[in-house]
């Protein structure tokens, strides 16, 4: 088994678990309506619990502790695509994230639950369980939302229109692509892209949004490597502010 | 999480001369006998007012009450404490729709007690108009004012209405937990690095006042209402409320080595009372009248969450008007 390669897998996908996560819990208390509120709650605590258990299967593999790894590192050793760092902005920048995100993390924990690694298999099915219901909200809403009125069709178009560039970054390609896809670890990003934009396509064609043609955008590409928005940066120092008053404490 | 220091209307001499007295007999004796109420039973015009009074401040408690834990989510230090506040705040965001729909049931529509929220109409819990300054603050918020919230709402599950029983048996489980989560980040800080135990007492310190005035104004000083104690919608007398806070906490706190700043606080051994300094009641009226540290912050957060959030609603109030689908009660 190639461990750099497996590595590099967890680290993208607890990290991008992690961020989004925290971005959504942004919405905690400030939320559209109640009930939305508590769904964007709700779906952020599912995705910092999948992180942390991504982070422990990094930990039994020798990376350090998982409060060390998610709180202790700076931006340029985060593995997250640019998407899931960008402020949570409107409503609708926040909606058509989730949608875009899920659907391609239920595909890639799909893919992942058929995984030559045990461990990830075992996890990837646990994970896939709970994402299901992560996407069955976000085309609840899509569709509801997509087809009500001029304002909502126009900002969810509007939003998804900025958001797709950035959607596309999270399949960018790994220099481990071929290596985990001969250990049987990962399908690989292309095959995941693929069946994401089949899986968005049949909700976005229920509403009365339009899908742009996606070979004429440009994927935002940087964050697998460490390259990042001015966002993130921010986002860590927030998470950290507390823990770094002193990391050898018990808080 | 709520306290007792709720508000009610005045009553009024006439309230209950126009009321048909056989059916008033007849629902005093229902409540007497210990049944509970249900919407769609006969009741006083003021009952139904006081009740939704009551169960609005509660719920904008709730949503309100999220806000200044809520900042600290996107600071909570390590897994176990950033999962456990998320869970936590979610709950009593939860609490709100849950009081909500309870109070619908008395038919003021959830709208329009947002509303009178936002233009400061109704009140909330007055608590939650000091500031978390510290992790130490949104720790001691978890347990000791969900600790006084499940003594002011275990009171208020033994009352009369049916909906709003049933909706604080379910916070009362959930709160719970908070107490738990509450007291074990409280212990660590208590018992950890000299600075993580200057932080909790200068927490302490800062939440006392707030927390003694949690269960509202002296007995002596408050309206009392024997009508609204014999319909079952005011439970407990704040004085005993707090008694029994004091009773449960007090010796939780100085287990930890934590100083409670009063130095008055001691049991009484004749009257098996606490004896404590009377918090400044004239802030307390200040701080519920609108002046507080951060009465208005509060209400510009939930205000911009409203203005923001609009078009989601008016966009899902067209969708619910075109495939309404009656939901099963």
């Amino acid at each position: 088994m190639n461990t750099d390669a497996l590595k590099e897998l967890l680290y993208k996908i607890a990290d991008d678990q992690l961020i989004l996560g925290h971005r959504n819990s942004e919405w905690t208390g400030v939320g559209p309506l109640l009930e939305e509120d508590i769904a964007f709650s709700s779906m952020a605590q599912d995705k910092v619990g999948q992180s942390y258990q991504l982070y422990q299967m990094l930990h039994q593999m020798g990376e350090q502790e998982p409060d060390t790894v998610a709180f202790m590192r700076n931006a340029n050793q985060f593995h997250n695509s640019q998407f899931v760092e960008l402020p949570v902005g409107e409503y609708d920048f926040s909606l058509i994230r989730h949608f875009l995100f899920d659907h391609a993390e239920l595909i890639r924990f799909s893919m992942l639950s058929q995984s030559s690694y045990e461990p990830l298999a075992q996890l990837a099915r646990k994970i896939k369980g709970e994402l299901k219901y992560h996407v069955m909200h976000a085309n609840s809403i899509i569709k509801q939302l997509g087809n009500a009125t001029e304002e909502s069709i126009s900002r969810l178009q509007k939003s998804l229109e900025g958001a797709l560039p950035y959607a596309l970054g999270l399949f960018e390609p790994s220099p481990f692509e071929e290596a985990l896809k001969e250990g049987g670890i990962f399908e690989g990003e292309t095959a995941l892209q693929a069946k994401w934009e089949e899986s968005i396509r049949k909700i976005v064609e229920q509403t009365a949004l339009q899908l742009p043609d996606l070979k004429t955008l440009t994927p935002v590409y940087g964050g697998r490597s460490g390259v990042h928005t001015e966002h993130l940066q921010p986002l860590l120092d927030e998470m950290a502010e507390v823990f770094r008053v002193d990391p050898t404490a018990e808080w | 999480m709520y306290g007792g220091g709720n508000t009610f209307e005045k009553l009024q001499g006439t309230d209950l001369q126009n009321e048909d007295p056989q059916k008033l007999a007849e629902f005093e004796a229902r409540i007497q006998r210990g049944e509970k109420i249900e919407p769609a039973d006969w009741m006083p015009a003021l009952y139904r007012k006081q009740l939704v009074r009551m169960i609005e401040q509660h719920g904008h408690s709730e949503i309100i009450g999220a806000l200044p834990e809520g900042t600290w989510i996107t600071r909570a230090p390590g897994f176990k404490r950033k999962l456990s506040l998320m869970a936590k705040v979610q709950d009593e965001v939860g609490h709100a729709q849950l009081l909500y729909a309870a109070a619908e049931t008395l038919g003021k529509p959830r709208e329009q007690m947002i509303d009178d929220l936002i233009n400061g109409k109704s009140k909330y819990s007055n608590i939650f108009n000091y500031p978390a300054f510290t992790w130490a603050d949104a720790c001691t918020i978890s347990w000791l004012v969900d600790a006084g919230a499940i003594v002011n709402q275990l009171a208020n599950s033994r009352g009369s209405y049916g909906p709003y029983c049933r909706a604080l048996e379910r916070i009362c489980a959930e709160e719970s937990f908070h107490l738990k989560y509450g007291h074990h980040a409280v212990i660590h800080l208590a018992t950890g690095t000299p600075k993580q135990r200057e932080m909790m007492q200068a927490a302490l310190n800062r939440w006392w006042g707030p927390l003694m005035h949690f269960f509202g104004p002296p007995d002596k000083m408050s309206v009392h209402s024997e009508t609204l104690m014999r319909w079952k919608v005011k439970m407990a007398s704040n004085d005993d409320m707090r008694q029994q806070f004091l009773d449960m906490y007090v010796p939780k706190i100085w287990e930890l080595g934590l100083t409670i700043p009063d130095p008055l606080l001691r049991k009484n051994e004749e009257t098996g009372k606490w004896d404590y300094t009377e918090p400044d009641w004239e802030e307390f009226k200040r701080v519920i009248n609108g002046d507080g540290p951060l009465n208005k912050e509060r209400l510009a957060v939930r205000r911009t969450a409203e203005e923001r959030g609009k078009w989601v609603r008016d966009a899902m109030k067209k969708v619910a008007a075109k495939e309404y689908v009656t939901p099963l009660a």
